[in-house]
């Protein structure tokens, strides 16, 4: 069973109604993307790995509210909630998945590979742990070129056990790097439960060793990610060096599509559903502080499905990559696109 | 309005599967998120989640079936149609046209001419020098250069390559890591897609094999995988293969490795002219380079043209002309195969000698056109046998210059052990000019 972290008892974080109304639209953009996702994949259109976010929505949501423009995200393959909150557009997301030309990456990446220069959202990475040093380096490069910008690398808990995350943390005290580490703490890395898989389950100590201050955050309510971000990337910001967050959260579905999630009961997943879901928990405080009513935030949610409609038409409609593409983008060459 | 519940696809392999329970029966109303039926696939039973929400009409497929294939049509879920997504698509795009096979791989650019200009004055240089100074050319000329790696920086490097570059350019730019080749590599590859142009030194590639994760799956990959978007100017450089008795895992030639790896640029050179040229062009490449050098090459000295000379990747150069038979080769091995050359050119076999110097994009044409002239092959590699650089070459030359092969093609190369400690075998185990020599004349037995 999910344990609630310390810092719920906390008094709850506050916002303004704008505020919770952008993220409550923004995490139901992620929470219904996913689920026409899902359905694609169902249908036979996605193909491959597709590890849905469903249920870890605030997590992004809150953090992405404490950036500011020049700011840098990297993660892992658990990436489309991610490439939402950063503003990569819905159609290119899906169409990638369905491996479309017009997908992120020209359908050459796929779910776990997708990639916007402009958004500086740095991927999409495949491999357990790989995003820490590379976000590690992002933040290098912020402070070799003395500019504020900060780089926020998610990863999981399973990843969280990796030999190059301390690598990275080692490094990134040493040199007081600009870079918060955001450890989406879902309980399960594929199907093995953080407590059969780590010495030490409080992720947010990992730092300790490496004089890099760490935080519990209840990953379930977006208003308490953002208040522990935005403390994180000020800390960051200021030239203090790193920060981690572990945020207890928890995912719905499978490890990925193909999982039979036999390593938990339904009781579990039905409990953090009916009493923790970050969306509906958004919905009554909303609701409740008279932000809203529920016909207010129906209307949202038929826009979010429009969206996400489209994006799926998009997806299906986009032709496959022309055959000529196989042999494009293995090398950057002079006068190539 | 109604929408159709299809039979799901809960695997990448899967194509049917038995419908073994409904959560759910007719007339129960349905949210997106429900579980409404458990499925048995090849693999486990899974759970299948409503997607849209509604009342269930009508349940097609009765529990029990077995055998229902994806995408049949297992429910239909009655809604009030408001903001219901349609679960048929509008119009699926049809598949790219048919192709029996691939397109044809574009051949590689034809490169510059790499002839140095007349009147070109030179500086006898050793390798070590040379590498040192295309670094420090290149960071005077472009800011966002920087180095990084073991000892670099106070120590002046553990081979003094990097030496002096400290006081130059300062610990911003020229920066000692902790000995974590994976975590600094990871780390070098991200500051690169963030658009810096970074140096990271392996103090041998031996301790690469740390990192090899980053350089091949971060590093040479993220280009293709972002659809051009994500390119990586990074430069990973440090002496390769065998140095002199350090044992097996201190002398690896990691060549046919690295050489392997679309996305990779890899260059391996043997003078001290080219060290500097090819070192110059890596840095200002816009894509992740591989630069192989050689310890025991560092102290020696050839000599350098003066001046801001760049050479292009990817062209191989003719070191010495020949008519008989042609020794192809890279890195140290250079100077065994001109060794070679001389003692053979005295017993009356004309040898050409060519040097690799790049070895992705590997310069076939050049290898070709002097088989095609001397009609007999021998590759030289100080790695092994096995699916090597060599095993590259003649396959080639078998394939593009078959039928003016007088003899079939010969390697030269390390013998399939681990490199031994003691002196006597590891001479055994590494190739030198005597093995050259020998497989020159093997190539060459029966010519008139």
């Amino acid at each position: 069973m999910a344990t609630r972290p310390k810092s719920a008892k906390k008094a709850p974080a506050k916002a303004s109604k704008a505020d919770m109304l952008k993220f409550y639209r923004d995490m139901l953009l992620i929470r219904r993307f996913e689920e026409k996702a899902g359905q694609l994949y169902g249908m036979g259109k996605i193909a491959g790995f597709c590890h849905l976010y469903i249920g870890q929505e605030a997590v992004v949501t809150g953090m992405q509210a404490c950036l500011k423009d020049g700011d840098q995200v990297i993660t892992g393959y658990r990436d489309h909630g991610h490439m939402l909150a950063c503003g990569l557009d819905p159609n290119g997301v899906m169409a990638e998945l369905t491996g479309r030309i017009g997908g992120l990456s020209r359908g050459k990446g796929g779910s776990m590979h997708m990639f916007s220069k402009d958004k500086n959202f740095y991927g999409g990475h495949g491999i357990v742990g790989a995003q820490v040093p590379l976000g590690t380096g992002l933040a290098f490069a912020n402070k070799y070129r003395g500019n504020d910008n900060v780089s926020l690398a998610y990863f999981g808990d399973g990843a969280a056990n990796q030999g190059q995350v301390y690598e990275a943390f080692n490094m990134a005290s040493l040199w007081k790097l600009p870079v918060i580490y955001v450890i989406e703490n879902n309980m399960y890395a594929m199907g093995t439960s953080v407590e059969r898989a780590s010495a030490e389950v409080e992720l947010f100590k990992r730092g300790i060793s490496f004089e890099i201050e760490g935080e519990e955050v209840d990953g379930m309510d977006v208003l308490a990610v953002r208040e522990a971000g935005e403390k994180a990337v000020k800390h960051a910001r200021a030239g203090k060096g790193p920060y981690i967050l572990e945020m207890k959260t928890y995912r719905y579905r499978g490890h990925s599509m193909s999982d039979p999630a036999k390593y938990r009961k339904r009781e579990e997943v039905d409990d953090i559903r009916t009493h923790h879901d970050p969306i509906e928990g958004l919905k009554g405080q909303i609701i409740e502080q008279g932000h809203a009513t529920e016909d207010d935030l129906k209307k949202i949610d038929n826009e979010i499905k429009a969206i996400v409609k489209e994006a799926a038409d998009f997806s299906l409609e986009s032709p496959e990559p022309d055959a000529s593409e196989l042999w494009t983008d293995v090398l950057i060459e002079e006068g190539a696109r | 309005m109604s929408v159709d519940i299809l039979m799901p696809a809960l695997s990448p392999t899967m194509e049917e599967g038995t419908l073994s329970k409904w959560l759910k029966k007719e007339g129960d109303t349905v949210k997106s998120g429900d579980i409404i039926a458990e499925i048995e696939t090849d693999k486990a039973t899974m759970e299948v989640e409503a997607v849209d929400e509604g009342i269930l009409s009508r349940i097609v497929v009765p529990e029990g079936t077995e055998g229902v294939k994806v995408n049949a049509i297992i429910a239909v879920l009655a809604s009030d149609g408001e903001g219901v997504s349609k679960s048929e698509p509008k119009a699926d795009a049809p598949p790219a046209k048919a192709m029996n096979a691939a397109p044809e791989q574009p051949r590689a650019k034809v490169m510059a001419d790499t002839s140095v200009p007349e009147g070109t004055t030179f500086t006898e240089t050793t390798v070590r020098d040379a590498l040192r100074d295309a670094m420090a050319e290149e960071m005077r000329r472009d800011e966002r250069v920087f180095v990084m790696g073991e000892e670099v920086a106070q120590y002046q490097g553990a081979y003094k390559v990097t030496r002096e570059l400290l006081q130059e350019f300062g610990e911003r730019r020229v920066i000692d890591t902790p000995i974590t080749e994976h975590g600094f590599a990871g780390l070098g590859v991200g500051a690169a897609f963030a658009g810096l142009r970074p140096v990271v030194e392996f103090m041998t590639f031996n301790f690469a094999m740390q990192a090899i994760d980053h350089i091949i799956n971060s590093a040479a990959k993220t280009l293709y995988m972002s659809g051009g978007q994500m390119g990586c100017p990074i430069v990973f450089r440090g002496p390769n293969g065998a140095a002199s008795r350090v044992g097996a895992q201190h002398s690896h030639d990691y060549s046919s490795w690295y050489a392997q790896i679309p996305g990779l640029k890899v260059i391996a050179p043997y003078s001290a002219a080219d060290a500097k040229g090819l070192l110059k062009a890596a840095i200002r490449d816009p894509n992740p380079v591989v630069f192989l050098e050689h310890e025991l090459l560092y102290g020696q000295s050839f000599p350098v043209p003066d001046g801001d000379f760049v050479l292009p990747i990817g062209k191989a150069a003719v070191k010495r002309e020949g008519t008989d038979v042609t020794l192809v080769a890279h890195s140290r091995m250079v100077g065994f195969a001109l060794q070679a050359a001389e003692r053979l050119a005295a017993e009356g076999i004309s040898a050409e000698v060519i040097d690799l110097r790049t070895l992705r994009p590997l310069d076939t044409d050049t290898v070709v056109e002097s088989v095609k002239k001397t009609s007999r092959l021998v590759c030289c590699e100080e790695g092994w046998r096995f699916f090597g650089v060599g095993a590259e070459i003649a396959a080639t030359v078998v394939t593009e210059a078959f039928d003016y092969l007088d003899a079939p093609p010969i390697r030269v190369h390390q013998k399939d052990v681990p490199l031994p400690y003691a002196a006597n075998l590891e001479a055994l185990s590494l190739p030198n000019a005597d093995d050259i020599v020998a497989a020159a004349k093997k190539v060459c037995e029966g010519m008139i």
